[in-house]
């Protein structure tokens, strides 16, 4: 794995194993190693199983690893560290808040006062196309609308490393694509580091600026392919010709993994 | 109001207008049943003329403290028995055939433990009303998802604040629910006591008007705890509605 030259967060020899009932024991993950620059789009893929929400959840101080260390910003993991937010697959918006009320919240739980709650949530609002929306209820919207409001809730913190596990996947298809644009301008503007958890190979490959392909459980890195998109790029790019060709490498590795999973077929 | 609304609406004035005629044409006789017109007269009368203030206040009074301590303590009850859940495995099967269990056939108990006044009414309430709330809370909190637990800790709250500001509001769809039921569960367990157990309340003035053969009274008391039994209800209805639009997931 290529390494970056400023690294912003960090998984060194990164274990987890889970303790299940009647003293048997899952080995979930690892060892893994991951280094993410900073400023960097990265996407993870793997067969279901291979422990890609538990990498998230031990990058994010959710879960403590069983064996190595997790680093953000130079420092230990240990609970969730300030500066870094996550988006979840499921519905995680409050459903008793309006959507202002839902994208304010982790502010003036911070004590930020109320002119600078305004500016940002006016910001996140705009910026996440929701300005129509701030005084309506989640259950008064669509599944893409309360995943914006989602990300607005986590971008109004500033986050430096935003953690995304399969954010779009309840999503259909040009709501994905659309709500991939809007996670690209969001990555542009603010700077952030991305780490992506998803199951689509185009969506990785369309987002990211490397992908990491995970082997079935335990799960390990067993690529990690360069997409060498410009920092500039949208959904058109699965148009160009060179989007073909990584997808397809993606599919060549993680073909293999997953039919590991599916009784053990040959590839 | 919805058009199934005004269709319940028209049923039920269908209904009454039905008694009404049956009741005025002679075909259901005045010892029987009084017209609905007249009950609504006698109503007035009693209203107006408040001979049974006294017992439509303590009545009124017994029901909000019962589904006072209904929800308080059911919810208590509720909260301490789903952080402990092998109390649960235990007590919950003794929850779900909690009502097959006749609870009026304690009042002698009652009686001897806190004497013919409104504390063994309100025993006797706040046990058959209570079970619901705690149902209903343990039901809440199971379904408080998970990611909303996940998102207070990447908000690093701590338990009372997870539990003011995530847990209640979340669940608070079948708390009110659960508040709802008890306070219907306490109306009838006060009433029904104070026909046994009372020497006043509006129960016992209906009892002792049926003894007497005064079915004015009678009949103009009944509808008195129709009317507040359904106004209450709608009225909490409402907002149960309101509550579930908003906040289903």
């Amino acid at each position: 794995m290529r390494a970056p030259a400023e690294i912003h967060a960090r998984l060194t020899g990164v274990t987890r194993v889970y303790d299940l009932p009647g003293g048997a024991k899952l080995h979930a993950m690892g060892p893994l190693d991951l280094a993410l620059a900073r400023g960097e789009f990265f996407a993870v893929v793997g067969p279901s199983g291979c422990g890609k929400s538990t990498l998230l959840d031990v990058l994010a101080g959710l879960a403590p690893p069983s064996a190595g260390e997790a680093t953000f910003e130079g420092k230990p993991v240990d609970g969730v560290p300030d500066g870094i937010g996550v988006v979840f697959q499921e519905d995680a918006s409050f459903s008793w808040l309006n959507v202002r009320d839902n994208v304010a919240f982790g502010l003036r739980r911070a004590g930020t006062d109320a002119a600078e709650v305004t500016r940002r949530v006016d910001y996140a609002l705009g910026f996440m196309g929701l300005n129509d929306f701030a005084g309506a209820y989640p259950a008064q919207l669509s599944g893409g609308m309360r995943q914006r409001v989602c990300i607005a809730r986590t971008l109004v913190l500033q986050p430096r490393l935003i953690l995304l596990d399969e954010p779009f996947g309840a999503l259909d298809q040009q709501t994905r694509l659309l709500m991939g644009d809007e996670l690209l301008r969001l990555w542009r503007e603010t700077g952030a580091t991305v780490l992506l958890i998803t199951h689509a190979l185009d969506e990785a490959a369309m987002l990211s600026d490397r992908v990491g392909v995970m082997s079935a459980r335990p799960g390990v890195f067993i690529d990690v392919v360069e997409t060498g998109w410009p920092r500039q790029r949208d959904s058109r790019i699965v148009s160009d010709p060179r989007f073909g060709g990584i997808t397809a490498r993606l599919w060549d590795k993680l073909r293999v993994e997953s039919l590991k999973i599916m009784g053990g077929a040959k590839p | 109001m919805t058009r199934e609304g005004w269709i319940r609406l028209a049923v039920v004035a269908a209904l009454v207008a039905l008694l009404e005629a049956l009741c005025r044409g002679g075909v259901i006789p005045r010892t029987v049943l009084l017209a609905p017109s007249d009950m609504a007269v006698s109503l007035w009368q009693i209203l107006r003329e408040g001979q049974h203030n006294t017992d439509i206040v303590s009545t009124f009074r017994n029901v909000a403290l019962s589904s006072a301590l209904s929800v308080t303590l059911g919810f208590a009850l509720g909260v301490v028995i789903h952080a402990l859940p092998r109390l649960r495995a235990t007590i919950e099967p003794l929850l779900a055939s909690y009502y097959a269990v006749p609870t009026f056939m304690f009042y002698p108990v009652f009686i001897v433990v806190f004497g013919v006044n409104a504390a063994a009414i309100i025993a006797i309430a706040v046990l058959l009303s209570i079970v619901a709330m705690v149902t209903s809370t343990l039901t809440g909190l199971d379904r408080i998802p998970a990611v909303l637990r996940k998102t207070a800790r990447v908000y690093r709250m701590s338990f009372a604040k997870r539990a003011l500001l995530i847990d209640l509001p979340a669940a608070a769809p079948h708390l009110f629910t659960g508040a709802k039921l008890a306070f219907a569960y306490a109306f009838i367990g006060v009433i029904a006591s104070e026909f046994i157990l009372s020497g006043q309340g509006v129960g016992y003035a209906i009892a002792y008007a049926y003894n007497n053969f005064d079915n004015r009274t009678m009949y103009g008391l009944m509808l008195l705890v129709i009317l507040a039994a359904v106004t209450a209800n709608t009225a909490l209805d409402v907002i149960d509605r309101r509550l579930q639009t908003r906040l289903r997931r």
